[in-house]
Order: structure tokens, then sequence, then C-alpha cells
């Protein structure tokens, strides 16, 4: 019989059914059991083709241990469910292919927030602490007239205030974040940034004054302490850096002319 | 056990249950959402392409009105919505739209001058008019007769979803999140709220509401390959089926959208194919101008898909490792456009296939999308044959969509009918009190305890629920696809029963304490299979094709017999679902005709 020739792809499937056997080393600990030590499991994988960290997961979930605990949503990269520290780094799970890891791949639950079990925590409740705390809505004293024409706006500075409503409040920003893990009470790139969506909006009618008094403290933009890992971190690439230097310039001018107000 | 009391119980944080809480709350009521997750992350944020309101303000959405987005939205039903309701949602969504603005959604904005556009690969020039520059504009989508859908860039789910919940910290509209409802309280006649499984600690807590919502968007997730988050799993529609009196409408009624990425079927918005991209086939050639010489890619969503799986058929699809697919082509947009207007399209193509789509083509075939049936309402929004008891968005059937939904349609009822049945449940709130029986409490909380107890212990068996789920999810999507046909869809039915039976069966492997996700799975998985017979049944009994519903064996429209809808109930201790029917429509402002796209058949 002729030899028959793979093609292109078939030959690429070969090549990756030659495939990696991953070892996943996994942290666990669930609060609701009594007597239950942290510790680390590990698990063993045969890498697929296209494998995502979703994909893995779902595997040991399903094959080798049902009791595992970890969010996934969209698996698209579109709802910031599934951050978690891989081999170190804080980054969404379900866009994570294992291609781009080693043979060996630690996973652990993001710092900063509460531990709800293995690689789940409670992000819910945290930014719904900061968007109350950071008045995370429009201020505006105006009134809705749904009949009427609505209020314009240029498109520049609609495409804008998308730049930065674009996160997704994963929470990658506030676990690599230095200060957010000394202090609890630190709001971390994600509230700062949120700010400065609303201070470009000019539906909000809140005044410099006003957004100094929600983040121009240590909990706020002055606790930062410029390392910037969350500009690195950030999934959606969102401009942190620049955002934040922003934000410092104007409540430190803000806090100067406060200053001069309050001594004149 | 913990009760908690609430004027209103919203089950489900997306769109337009948020939408509805707010509502109420704004008539000073009490109002609580549950939500699995976060309700950032529910899925309404996933939709990317826009949501349909009929401002006319751009250039080629000049002359659109409510009438025409009518015409639109009952000819992509198929005819098979509720033209009533249809009417209510063409009317308020431009008042939504405005809403939302108000409320601070960034839309984009219609920039005055000469530009240039594509439709079909081919490029054209428009001008924007001065008198309507800086006021919201639109984009083209499938199947409507003008450039109708308003969007922030491709990230439309997200910022509704993101300035709804500022509306709702906002308001104080508190969220439960991580809560799932596994039942309903109810004694036959009245619903008295929900009983819930706190999935932080495992416990369960009765929430009694004078008004309980069901807003738990769609079902994707009983078939394998669907762009649905993890989350939709019809906990809403299976909860309702579980009442043994509650209609799912149209269970059988389920879209398949065009361009899911292969293999991971994430979505890539129609807003590519709406902004000029095309569909190409094994020999890079476009093959929609063909079927559609008119509509071309941008006939509506059912009429695409199929199209898509026939030129697949004919041996014109790529081959893959993982079956034949075909190739959406966007390329010539440009760098700059993709780069502002398709941006979560760049971003999943770059991380899930490692392909540039300014330079590269997007490997697409349809993939399961949306379930226009649902938990079946009147126009008000109040389910059938329960006090008490409401329904908004995908996880109802309202029935704006009938057999297909218009791209652009679902962010628009999400924020719609949040607004109309929100404005009901305050009316019927006004005044509106209940007595509840706390027998009929302890006892719905009783029965769940014993269901988890039997899960834990394996009283009923030691049945896997993860094979379960993958064998009814197989079951679905090799025989209740895009094409139908009396065999597939026969054998289909008797496979799910059989599973059903193995679905009462299941023990859990691991020991359910706490937020354990297989005691999860389990609590549901009966009542997924369920959803799937009805699905599968009720497609079996429709002897016609109308809209997503393709019949090879009843290839015609049959608008002498089947203008109307399902209505599928459970009976306690069945293993099929009752079906009754009713009119598609009360009142017929367009009378049955031609769509002007897909293929003619028609019986009347």
């Amino acid at each position: 019989m002729a030899p028959v020739k793979l093609s292109a792809d078939m030959e690429k499937l070969q090549e990756k059914s030659m495939a990696r056997n991953l070892k996943f080393n996994i942290f666990r600990f669930n609060p609701q059991e009594r007597d239950y030590k942290p510790h680390t499991d590990t698990f063993f994988l045969e890498e697929t083709d296209s494998m995502t960290l979703y994909i893995a997961l779902t595997k040991i979930r399903a094959e080798h241990d049902s009791s595992l605990q970890f969010d996934f949503c969209c698996r698209a990269g579109i709802c910031g469910a599934c951050a978690m520290m891989i081999n170190g780094r804080p980054d969404l799970a379900c866009k994570t292919l294992t291609e781009e890891l080693p043979d060996e791949i630690t996973l652990m639950p993001l710092p900063v927030f509460k531990l709800i079990g293995d690689l789940s925590v409670d992000t819910g409740t945290w930014f719904r602490g900061i968007n109350e705390k950071v008045g995370s809505w429009i201020h505006t004293t105006k009134k809705l007239n749904p009949d009427e024409e609505e209020e314009k706006m240029d498109n520049a500075t609609a495409e804008e205030i998308y730049e930065l409503e674009r996160c997704i409040e994963c929470g990658c920003c506030v676990a690599s974040c230095g200060t957010a893990n000394m202090r609890p009470d630190f709001m971390g790139a994600t509230a700062l940034n949120r700010i400065a969506r609303f201070m470009l909006d000019p539906r909000d009618e809140r005044t410099e004054h006003e957004y100094f008094e929600v983040v121009g403290t240590d909990e706020g933009i002055f606790g930062c302490m410029g390392l910037l890992a969350c500009e690195d971190v950030c999934p959606k690439d969102l401009p942190l850096q620049d955002q934040l230097g922003i934000l410092r310039r104007k409540m430190g001018w803000s806090a100067i002319k406060h200053l001069f107000k309050f001594k004149s | 056990m913990d009760t908690i009391f609430t004027d209103l119980l919203s089950i489900g944080a997306g769109l337009a249950g948020e939408r509805v809480a707010v509502e109420a709350a704004s008539a000073g009521f009490k109002a609580i959402c549950l939500s699995i997750v976060p309700p950032r992350r529910s899925h309404s944020s996933a939709a990317q392409g826009g949501m349909q309101a009929s401002l006319g303000n751009c250039i080629k959405g000049d002359g659109d009105n409510p009438d025409v987005h009518f015409l639109d939205t009952v000819k992509g039903s198929d005819w098979g919505c509720d033209q009533e309701v249809a009417r209510l949602f063409v009317d308020t969504a431009p008042k939504a739209v405005r809403e939302m603005a108000f409320w601070g959604v960034p839309w984009n904005r219609v920039v005055a001058g000469k530009s240039t556009y594509y439709k079909g690969g081919k490029k054209y020039k428009k001008e924007e008019l001065k008198e309507k520059e800086h006021l919201i504009t639109a984009r083209d989508f499938g199947g409507t007769a003008k450039w109708r859908t308003c969007y922030t860039s491709d990230g439309t789910g997200h910022t509704l979803l993101y300035t709804m919940d500022n509306k709702v910290v906002e308001l104080g509209v508190v969220v439960h999140d991580r809560m799932e409802a596994i039942a309903l309280i109810h004694d036959g006649e009245t619903c008295f709220g929900a009983v819930a499984r706190c999935l932080k600690t495992g416990k369960l807590i009765a929430y009694l509401a004078k008004v309980t919502l069901i807003a738990t968007g769609g079902y994707g997730k009983i078939y394998r390959e669907s762009t649905n988050a993890v989350i939709n799993d019809g906990t809403g529609a299976i909860i309702a089926l579980d009442t043994g009196i509650v209609p799912i409408g149209n269970p059988e009624a389920v879209q398949f959208h065009p361009t899911g990425i292969v293999p991971t079927n994430i979505l890539v918005t129609e807003g590519c194919r709406g902004d000029g991209g095309t569909l190409l086939d094994v020999n890079n050639k476009r093959f929609m101008p063909e079927y559609e010489p008119e509509k071309e890619e941008l006939a509506s969503r059912d009429v695409v898909s199929r199209w898509m799986t026939h030129h697949i058929r004919k041996g014109l699809g790529v081959k893959s490792p993982y079956g034949d697919h075909l190739w959406l082509d966007i390329r010539h947009l440009g760098a700059k456009h993709i780069k502002t207007k398709l941006r979560e399209v760049e971003e999943i193509c770059n991380n899930f296939l490692g392909v540039d789509p300014i330079t590269q083509l997007i490997p697409v075939r349809p993939a399961q999308h949306y379930s226009m049936g649902g938990v079946r309402t009147n126009k008000d929004g109040a389910v059938y044959n329960l006090n008490g008891l409401f329904a908004a968005g995908e996880a109802s059937c309202w029935d704006m969509h009938g057999f297909n939904r218009l791209g652009g349609n679902s962010l628009a009822e999400t924020v719609v009918a949040g607004k109309i049945v929100g404005e009901k449940i305050a009316e019927f709130l006004q005044g509106y009190e209940v007595s509840f029986n706390t027998s009929v409490v302890s006892d719905a909380l009783k029965r769940q305890q014993e269901r988890i107890n039997d899960l834990i212990s394996g009283k009923n068996g030691k049945e896997n629920v993860y094979e379960i789920l993958k064998e009814m999810q197989d079951e679905l999507m090799d025989r209740v696809g895009i094409f139908k046909n009396s065999t597939d869809l026969q054998k289909a039915v008797d496979n799910l029963q059989e599973i059903y039976v193995k679905s009462t069966k299941v023990g859990l492997k691991s020991n359910g304490i706490g937020a354990n996700p297989e005691l999860g799975m389990a609590l549901k998985i009966q009542g997924m299979v369920k959803l799937a017979i009805c699905v599968s049944y009720a497609a079996l009994q429709r002897t016609e094709s109308r809209g997503c519903h393709a019949r090879e064996d009843y290839d015609a429209r049959n608008d002498r017999d089947w203008l109307n809808r399902t209505l599928a109930t459970w009976q306690e201790g069945s293993i099929l679902p009752t079906l009754n029917y009713e009119p598609a429509t009360n009142i017929m402002e367009l009378p049955p005709g031609d769509r002007g796209y897909g293929a003619s058949k028609i019986i009347s």
C-alpha cells in the first residue's frame, strides 16, 4: 500500500500528540470543612492542542477531583472571573494557554481577596465595596426626559471614556500591588482608574475637590508606591501607569490649592 | 435556617434582572438580586456588537423609526413572535438607549463629514450630517433594513452592564452574589420566593418575596458547542419546570450564531460582518452572495448558519483537526478600524487562536448561541399560572424573538423588558400584600435539604454527574442541531429519556461540604436533562421549518398549522413534557409573508 501523505494540519496534530505530561500543583483549602489543613495537591494531565487552563482545570475537576473549587464564567477573557496566580503571576486562567507555560504549573488563589476555597476568591464583595467608596456612578442633578434627543457628546470623548471603562474587575492589579498586599484599606489601581474614568466624563458634575475627598488620601492615590506591577499584569492592557500619574498630579495640585485656601 | 424577606427578589443580576430591580428600588421597594457570580461577570457583559434602537441619527440609519424596526423584528422571528410585545419593544428601545446614555454608557457618536465603509468586501462612501453630529450613532447588523445597532466599540454588553450595576450601587440595591436559587417556594397558586444555596458556604437560605423574578439568562450549556458562559445552564427554566405548572415557551427555538471560533466556540461579534467582513470557503471564495443575493453575509443568523452548514456539507469547508470550518475575513477593514471598533475580536483571535485578524483569516463555524424560548410570560412579564412570579430577558419567553432573534435585539430586550416589566412589577407591588404560609416554606426547605443529603449519601445511586452532563450535551449537539429530522429527533428523545433516568441516580464522589462544585452541578443535572428533552421533543412535534427550526423532512413554513407557540410543562414523575399550543400572536399587525431572505417555501 502506498504511504499515506499527511496534510500539514495532520502532521501538526501528530507532532502535538507526542504531548507533554503536565504537572499541576494546586493550592487546596476548604474553610467550611473542620480540621481541613491548607496544602498543595498534585495532578498530572496530558497536554492537548490549544489547551487553556480553563480546559485543564475543568478536566481535573471532572476526572480527578470533583471537589476542586475555581471560577470560570465567560471563558473568553471578557468577564474577569478566573484571575489566579499562575506560576507566581496574576492572570486570567481562561486565556492562558498551557503551551506558554513550563511542564510544571503552580496555581494559587489571588492574594488580598478573601478565600472562598481552593482557587476561588471573593472579588464580588471587595469590588462592591470599592464601587460604593468611589461613588462609581454619574453624579448629576439633571433629570432625564427620554423622549427628548440625547445630550450630545464628542465621539473622541466617548472613546476616551471607553478606554478606561474596559476594566473587568478581575483583581489582577490588586493582587500584584505592593501597597494593597500590605494595607487592606488601599483602593488599588482599579479604583483609581475608575475615578479617572468619571473625571473624564462631562456628564459627571463632581468637582475636582469632591474627587480629592475620595482619592486624595493614603488609601487612594497617595498610597501608590509607583511600583506599577498593576500595568504589567493588567489583562486588558489598561493604561494604568498614565492614569495613576495624571491622577497624582491633579490631586497634588488640588491638595496645594486646598491648603492655600484653608490657610488664607 | 436563615430567612430573608424582600419586596422583589430577582433571581439573576445581569442586565434584565438589575434593570427590573432598579425600577422597583426607584419606586421605593426593597429589592434583592441573587447572582451566582459577582453581578458584573453576568453573561450580559459578553454581548459585543450592540443594541438595536431606531434613533436614525447616522446617515445609513436615516429615515429609521420604530415601524421599520418592528418589520425587521417580526420578519426576523419568521412570524413566530408576539407582535404586541414586539411593538411595545420597538417603541421603547429609543427611550431605553437614551436612559442608558444618561446613566453613563459612552455610546459611540456620529462624526460629521465624509468617511468610507465596507459592505461585502467593497468600499463605499458616506457623509454624516453636521446637524446629527455628536448624537448616538449605529452600525449595520444582520436582518435589518437600516443601520440601527448602537454600540460602544465591541464592548457594548460590558459598558451597559457596568453602567447598570453602577446604578444598582447608587440606589443601594442589595446583590447577594454567589447565591444560587435551586427551587421556587409556591403553593400551586402563588409564588413566595425561592430556596437558594450559598456558593460561598453551601448553606441553604429561604428568600421570601412578594414578587419573584426569573432573570437567569439562557440555557446554552445543555449543548456541547455553545458560545454561552459556563453559568448559562438554564437554572431559571429548570426551577420553573419543576413547579409542574409553569410553561416553557418554544423550548425548541434555539439559535446558532454563524461565527463561533474553532475550536473554542468563543463568539466573534456579528459586528464583524456588519462592518463589512465576509465569509470565505476553502478556496478563499465568498459564498453568501450566491445563496443570498440581496442580504449576502447580513441575512439573519438562522439563514447564514444554515448556508454555512450547507456549504460545509458540499465539501467546501476548510479541513482541520477539529472538523471542517469556514473563514471570516475582516482584513480589508484595516488595522485602525479593528483596533478601535473590533478590539475584543482582535484580543480573542490573538489569545485563543494565535491569529492576527488584521493580516490573517479567522476560523469560524456556527455554534449554539441563544435561547429564544424560556419561561413564558404575558406582555407585562407575568409568568403563566403562578401569581407573583415574573420573568425577563433571555430567561423569559416574553416573546419578541419568535423563532429567530436578530443580532442587537437581545441587549435591547434586556434593558427594554427590564424597564417595562420593572414598571409593571412596581405597579403590582403597590398595596399588594401576601401572607406566607410557613409550612409551605419549611416544606420547600426540607425537600431541598433532603435532595442534598441523598446526593451526598448516594442513596439513589452512584452515577457520575459529569458523565451524564457530557452524554446529554453530545446528544443535543449530534441530533438536535442546525438541520433536524424526525429520525434523529426521535432517537434524541429516546436516548435523553434514558439519560434522564440515570440523572435521578446521581451520587457524589466528593463529600459535598461547603461550596462544593460537584453538588452544585448534581442539583441541576436532572433539570438540565428535562430541558434537553423539552427542546428535542418540541422540535420533533413541530413538523414545519420556521426561523432557526429547520426540518429536513418538513422544509416549508406552515402558517396553516404551526403559527403557534409551544408551551411545555412537566408533571412530576413523568419522563416527557406535556405540550400545549397557543396562537403566536393575538394581534396581527403584520400578516405572515416572505422574509426577503432565506428559502421561502410557505404553506398558508
